[in-house]
């Protein structure tokens, strides 16, 4: 196991630096980043040039690179073109992305791994059926859509909820925005929980134990559930590092000042820090929940075994 | 497929991806892995109901002025606003009422679906040639080969797919269709690389690939005649599940304000227009917001459809 994770470490790190690479790349090759210093307009060629110089612009872009990372080791994102640190950005907006994925992950499993058992043990049935064409359904409405309308009927319409979340963010008020960002996932996570209890339901184990007299329950929640949930659980985790960098569209609909509000802002107004800077945060988020998942895959299945 | 057992009435005119002329012959023939799918995919009412909504949205993306005679760019400013949806007017431009400047929202749905669609064929072509490409040389290499152009698709993996054609757009100030073709190809390509290569994996050891290798056949030949065949399964089924999600990506995009801007026509652009007057006019969100889906949705259930005609296990 220790071997493995040293392994699986090792290999992490060309992937970490191919990536933030890539988007350093994109953002200082592809775009300008002083393009959106002085406002619409371009800048006039003095300014522009002493800003080069002192951002270290006018260095080669592999310099460039070394330099951003050499910093980021030593925990220096670099400061935004307004002069806040990256870092202040970061430790305002992460703590609020996180809880909105904390909620969106809560409600796939509760919601998707119950909509699945249920569907999977009546294969074939009207409520089977019915749950499979509501989940195409949610997978197909981009979740802009699913926003948007929920914004309109919960928030315009009926007022239950606000429709614009206070800058604290507050977990009651970010429910239904947690449920916005869980849809899509939501729905693969009850077709992969349905499938997975659909085929296991026929095993020998399971017929044992209801041999044996277990109580439905029992053989359900005990023996079908555990063994079944595998994949489930290996889909959810490979999903928070999609959920947080996903949450753009959701943070934008419902105004939560999170990581993706800071990644929009910094996309769009060309702040080549902030976006080299979070990107980085969230590449690693993404590499560790992999590792994770691989690791839990061996604690649930004890047929894998990492040597 | 969860309901063999309702068999719609199957139209002539359908079209399947993988229509063979020869594969609708008697049952008792033998048949290929295409023949069945193809018997399968008549049977099946997501086909059925996919393809013929896939039909009409081709029409339309083709022939926009056949479904409108109305104009989606010019608007008469006496209908902004007042000119709610008269729902009775079927297919007249007023139908589903006007936009903020007076234009026919119906006539604006209509023409945008021809940015939607052929975003998302360009960028489903794209991505397979470019991913397949990859993935097949990744997987039948192997070795040093395998290990550097794995590298590089996870490279691009790790970043976040929306984020990614984010960045790519931004640095473009005129953004085409084209633009935003190459932004989602840019980062959309793994998923088929992957798949490709997991595929070309498994099949590379079989007896008939072996044969042709004995027989002194070329690398390319065996590659293209041999292999290839035998993989387009999986991949046809990645490609069709995500030409809808390419067509929602670009919406989103279109809506965050970085996909395509006017005078092209696009929903995403019309439904982020909507919400900003969400509480005066919601019918400038719902139509575009309507179609968008139902557009989506009908590539997802024909992927869906394709998946379980091509594999054997759901028979």
């Amino acid at each position: 196991m220790g071997r493995y994770v040293i392994r699986r470490l090792l290999q992490m790190i060309p992937v970490f630096f191919g990536t933030t690479l890539l988007i350093f790349l994109m953002v200082n090759v592809m775009g300008d980043p002083i393009a959106g210093l002085c406002g619409d307009r371009r800048c006039d060629p003095a300014t522009a040039a002493q800003l080069r110089a002192e951002f270290g612009l006018d260095k080669p872009v592999w310099q460039q690179y070394l330099t951003y990372m050499g910093n980021v080791f030593t925990g220096d994102f670099g400061t935004a073109f307004n002069g806040q640190k990256v870092t202040e950005l970061m430790a305002t907006a992460f703590p609020i992305t996180i809880r909105l994925t904390l909620i969106a992950i809560v409600f796939e499993i509760v919601i998707g791994i119950s909509l699945g058992v249920v569907t999977g043990l009546r294969r074939g049935r009207p409520v089977d059926t019915t749950v499979l064409v509501l989940t195409l359904v949610v997978i197909s409405v981009p979740t802009f859509v699913t926003g948007l309308l929920l914004q309109l009927v919960l928030g315009v319409e009926w007022g239950i909820i606000k429709p614009s979340v206070s800058p604290q963010a507050p977990v009651n008020e970010l429910l239904v925005p947690g449920l916005v960002l869980a849809s899509v996932s939501l729905a693969y996570v009850t077709r992969l929980t349905r499938t997975s209890i659909a085929e296991n339901a026929r095993a020998d184990y399971v017929r044992t134990a209801t041999a044996k007299g277990l109580p439905r329950r029992r053989v359900v929640v005990r023996h079908l559930l555990r063994n079944s949930l595998i994949p489930v659980v290996t889909f959810i985790g490979t999903d928070v590092g999609a959920l947080m960098g996903g949450a753009i569209v959701t943070e934008r609909i419902f105004n939560i000042h999170g990581v993706g509000f800071q990644l929009y802002q910094g996309i769009l107004r060309q702040n080549s820090q902030t976006v080299v800077g979070f990107v980085t945060i969230l590449v690693l988020v993404f590499l560790a929940a992999n590792l994770i998942v691989d690791l839990l895959y061996a604690v649930l299945d004890p047929r894998i075994r990492y040597a | 497929m969860p309901d063999l057992t309702k068999t719609a009435p199957v139209p002539d005119e359908t079209k399947a991806p993988v229509a063979d002329p020869s594969a609708v012959v008697k049952a008792d023939k033998a048949r290929s892995l295409w023949g069945d799918a193809w018997q399968d995919l008549r049977r099946n009412w997501y086909f059925v109901i996919s393809a013929g909504l896939i039909v009409i949205l081709l029409l339309i993306t083709a022939f926009p002025g056949l479904f409108t005679s109305a104009s989606p760019t010019t608007g008469d400013l006496v209908n902004h606003f007042l000119g709610k949806p008269e729902l009775s007017k079927i297919g007249s431009p007023e139908w589903f009422g006007y936009d903020g400047q007076g234009r026919s929202v119906y006539a604006r749905v209509i023409y945008g679906t021809r940015a939607s669609v052929i975003v998302g064929v360009a960028v489903t072509l794209a991505v397979t040639l470019f991913g397949g490409l990859i993935g097949m040389l990744s997987g039948y290499f192997g070795g040093w080969i395998d290990a550097l152009l794995s590298g590089f698709t996870n490279i691009f993996l790790g970043l976040p797919f929306l984020l990614g054609a984010m960045v790519v757009l931004q640095a473009f100030t005129d953004r085409s269709i084209w633009v935003v073709v190459f932004a989602l190809a840019f980062l959309g390509w793994t998923q088929i690389a992957r798949v490709m290569r997991g595929a070309v994996i498994t099949i590379k050891q079989s007896d008939f690939v072996q044969a042709a290798r004995a027989l002194g056949a070329s690398t390319p030949r065996i590659l293209f005649r041999h292999i290839l065949p035998n993989v387009m399964a999986p991949v046809i089924v990645v490609a069709t599940i995500s030409l809808g999600v390419y067509i929602s990506a670009e919406a989103t995009l279109s809506y965050l304000g970085l996909g395509l801007a006017s005078p092209t026509v696009s929903w995403g652009m019309d439904i982020s227009g909507g919400s900003a007057q969400i509480r005066v006019a919601q019918h400038i969100l719902i139509y575009p917001s309507i179609m968008l889906s139902i557009t989506v949705l009908a590539f997802i259930m024909l992927g869906e459809a394709v998946r379980n005609a091509l594999d054997p296990k759901t028979r």
